[in-house]
């Protein structure tokens, strides 16, 4: 039988001559995203910044202007009205009135009633009200678990490599998450808690990537102890090539149907952990491996070990495997 | 590496077998398997974004503890003060105002301010392990008496009040019908609701939301005010001005109350004989029956007023002395209210007042939508998987694609032993976890595919293959259990769940990975023997 190969034995493509062009896109496409999240900020759920979110089944596609312009007179403040997975399903989101418990829940009836006098047949399929208390507390919790995922994988890197690889992994991750969070600026999807764990998966993903490149140079430093630092690292990426692309096909393969034909809740989730495949992919290459040239790492970066030289593979070293 | 004695191979069939075994009861409906004990055929939860239901996260109201506790601490210090009339047990006080968080009073004879600090004392506790009290006594001005609630004091008395709530909350819920809450305390001042099934939250939060502290109190004698001081909340001393819950107007009532809601045996909804209107019926205990029947004699042809939560319901006149201790409250009741307020008054008063500060509510048809569509893309994001694993590994994609199978038993089973919840996002975690899992034998695979490119034999490029791909497979999955974790610990409802199934997908598909994989292959090339392999 013959067996398919997407990615051709022993390729040898000099993805790290591209390094600087690469590192300048990278750092441009950072401060995009920055910009972006700070010109046109992010669409927060109201997960975030409080209030409710009604979400609605209609039976036909309704009239998004009309049905606006129906429920702005019910609302002290902004309400927005947006389609969710298809044009039949719409969330309204509405500020909290101010006042007691009371004064939200006749606001939420108002809004019900509303509903069902302009349109009988549609159905409401849930109902999210947060408060401003909590939903400060989940900003301010959801900030600090992405802080402290990508500091203490970092830490973990620095324990299991060397520090220049455990600040490697930190750039490569917030080159990750910034473009996530500039991708949510663009496309104004809703940022709600869901988004936050596809963060948190995203970190975790292209640190897979990352952690199978950096083993790879960690092994090949000990190899090949002669080799220039941009030609090790080439061949490091390219031994370890055709494992990122049939990984990378899987998880794709995975989201895009999760995408195209899994629950429209959690569009927005899929459509993070999406861009997250490839960001994520990318930066292993082009973030996490540069950063290691700048930072002077050599082949007395590592304790050689005896017979590295002779041989194609190190022998065993009971010692390494074990988890720090 | 690829040596598998018979001890090792049983313990990993076994492990295999039981976690499948355990997926079981979740594909089958309940009946099924009624045979079996409850413990022997556990299930996943559904979470209630799956499965529809109400989620509600109450919160202490503190302002409202902290002006409860003044009010009482005055009621207090009056009593703390009061002797014989006359007497030297009798310390005259005046001025006493509450307030933000202090409560402050003169005291008369300045003489005397040193015995009035003996008595404070007396009414203020330790807090355990803070070294504070619960009051700060202070004197000012030789004479003038300021006591301040410490913050240690105020949250020692939430937190030990929201355990009582809890219960009180429990109560209610059950009392509503409804099937399998969950009530939990989070925190020290939340308590956590959550009503599987449950569509229009509206009852309960009304339940909720009413403290039902009930008190009767006699009305003080109209012809001992005048109206027009009242009408601007002034009262006689020891009595007080109290507004009507559900219309204008206020009764002037005495401060003393008379019974209260903690000597309640029973209430129950039902109608007015004469004018058919919704009432609460309520019956007091032993001694609640003998003081209303002794007051209730003492003060025939006058009027008592019906207290909830400090606003009257009612004020009828005592027309004769009511034995037995049943008593009638009206009070502009829809049946509704009105069951809802005898619910609330048979769970008992709740020690704090509580509001709801988070409220999520999913319908039946969405979550039903919600697992219907993610099984769908399970289903078919598998199948492509294993098709493409085929194709691209040979029979090494077979014995991956047998693991992954494995995987996904083990990884409902896990959930079901450790009853973890499935929620939307842990729908998505799920498929995610099928193609992270794959991870580790592409891993395997790519690493044996090189090693027999640089002539490694058969035997020698499967060890090489799996030993060095497994140390990037373990540093790759303990930074994705880091993660997982933070999300466990700061993560809300559905992030848990999909934490949850996260860290067990990647325990078990390192298993399944890497072990049961390794496990084929050392069979099957002890088995053959091949001198060459296609991969």
């Amino acid at each position: 039988m013959k067996l398919l190969k997407l990615v051709p034995d022993n390729t040898n493509i000099r993805f790290l001559k591209w390094r600087n062009v690469a590192m300048a896109i990278s750092l441009l496409m950072i401060a995009a995203s920055i910009l972006l999240v700070m010109v046109r900020g992010l669409n927060l759920g109201v997960d975030f910044v409080g209030g409710q979110t009604v979400r609605v089944e209609f039976r036909q596609a309704p009239n998004i202007d009309q049905l606006r312009q129906q429920l702005s007179l019910l609302a002290d403040g902004d309400v927005s009205v947006q389609e969710f997975g298809s044009n039949r399903d719409i969330s309204i989101r509405t500020p909290l009135p101010a006042g007691n418990q009371a004064a939200a829940d006749r606001a939420a009836e108002r809004l019900k009633s509303s509903i069902h006098a302009h349109y009988p047949s549609a159905t409401i399929s849930s109902v999210d009200t947060v408060s401003g208390k909590v939903s400060n507390e989940l900003l301010r919790t959801g900030a600090w678990s992405l802080m402290l995922a990508m500091i203490a994988i970092s830490i973990y890197i620095w324990f299991r490599f060397e520090w220049q690889f455990g600040v490697g992994a930190l750039f490569a991750l917030f080159h990750d998450v910034a473009l996530t969070f500039g991708f949510f600026a663009l496309t104004q999807l809703e940022f709600n808690l869901n988004i936050v764990a596809a963060l948190l998966t995203i970190i975790g993903y292209s640190l897979n990537d990352t952690i199978v490149v950096y083993d790879r140079i960690r092994e090949n430093l000990r190899k090949y102890r002669k080799m220039g630092i941009v030609e090790l690292l080439d061949l490091s990426v390219n031994e370890t090539l055709s494992r990122t692309v049939m990984t990378s096909m899987f998880m794709l393969i995975a989201l895009l149907v999760l995408l195209l034909l899994g629950p429209d809740v959690i569009f927005g989730f899929t459509a993070a952990m999406l861009l997250g495949i490839f960001v994520g992919t990318y930066s292993s290459i082009y973030m996490a491996a540069p950063i290691l040239i700048w930072l002077k790492v050599g082949p007395d970066s590592f304790v050689p070990l005896a017979g590295s030289e002779a041989g194609p593979t190190p022998p065993e070293d009971k010692n390494r495997g074990a988890v720090v | 590496m690829l040596d598998f004695p018979r001890w090792k191979t049983s313990l990993i069939w076994l492990t295999i077998i039981v976690g499948a075994l355990l997926s079981v009861p979740t594909f089958v409906p309940p009946s099924a398997l009624s045979f079996l004990p409850e413990s022997l055929r556990p299930r996943v939860n559904l979470g209630l974004d799956l499965a529809g239901g109400s989620h509600i996260l109450l919160e202490a109201d503190i302002a409202d503890v902290r002006a409860e506790r003044l009010s009482a601490m005055e009621r207090s210090i009056r009593e703390a003060m009061r002797g014989e009339p006359g007497s030297a047990d009798d310390i005259a006080i005046g001025e006493l105002t509450s307030s933000v968080n202090a409560v402050t009073f003169v005291v008369r004879d300045a003489t005397k301010v040193d015995e009035v600090r003996d008595r404070l004392n007396g009414l203020t506790t330790g807090v355990a392990l803070t070294g504070q009290r619960s009051w700060d006594i202070e004197v000012r001005d030789t004479n003038r008496v300021v006591m301040t609630q410490t913050a240690a004091g105020l949250s020692s008395f939430v937190s030990e009040a929201m355990l009582g709530a809890r219960d009180i909350v429990e109560r209610r819920v059950n009392a509503l019908g409804t099937r399998e809450p969950t009530i939990i305390l989070q925190g020290s001042d939340r308590i956590v609701v959550q009503v599987p099934g449950l569509q229009d939250p509206q009852e309960l939060k009304n339940l909720l939301g009413q403290t039902a502290r009930l008190e009767f109190r006699m009305v003080t004698d109209p012809n001992s005010f005048n109206p027009e001081d009242a009408a601007q909340g002034r009262a006689p001393v020891g009595s007080e001005v109290v507004p009507y819950a559900s219309q204008p107007g206020f009764e002037v009532v005495s401060r003393q109350v008379m019974i209260s809601g903690d000597q309640l045996e029973e209430a129950q909804q039902g109608f007015d004989q004469d004018n058919s209107q919704p009432v609460v019926n309520i019956r007091f205990n032993g001694q609640g029956a003998t003081i209303f029947s002794r007051v209730t004699r003492e003060n025939v042809g006058k009027r008592f007023a019906m207290l909830i939560d400090g606003k009257v319901l009612s004020a009828p006149s005592i027309n004769e002395p009511i034995n037995g201790g049943s008593a009638q409250i009206s009070g502009s009741f829809t049946t509704e209210s009105a069951n809802t307020m005898a619910i609330a008054l048979r769970s008992g008063a709740l020690p704090v007042k509580l509001s709801v500060v988070e409220e999520r509510t999913v319908g039946p048809d969405l979550g039903a939508e919600s697992i219907r569509k993610g099984a769908i893309a399970g289903g078919i994001a598998t199948v492509l998987t294993l098709s493409f694993m085929l194709i691209v590994y040979g029979r090494f994609g077979v014995y991956a694609n047998i693991a992954l199978a494995f995987n996904i038993l083990m990884i409902i089973g896990i959930m079901a032993l450790f009853g973890a919840t499935l929620t939307l996002p842990g729908i998505a975690g799920f498929v995610l976890t099928i193609g992270a899992a794959v991870d580790a034998n592409v891993l395997i695979n790519e690493r044996i595919r090189e090693e027999i490119r640089r002539g490694r034999r058969v035997f020698a490029a499967v060890e090489t293959g799996y030993k060095e791909a497994s140390r990037a497979i373990m540093d790759a999955n303990i930074t994705n259990v880091i993660a997982a974790a933070l999300m466990f610990v700061f993560g809300s409802g559905p992030i848990k769940g999909f934490a949850v199934v996260l860290t067990i997908g990647i325990v078990t598909s390192v298993f399944t990975g890497v072990t049961v994989t390794r496990m084929f292959v050392a069979h099957w090339l002890r088995k053959a023997r091949p001198s060459s392999i296609t991969i």
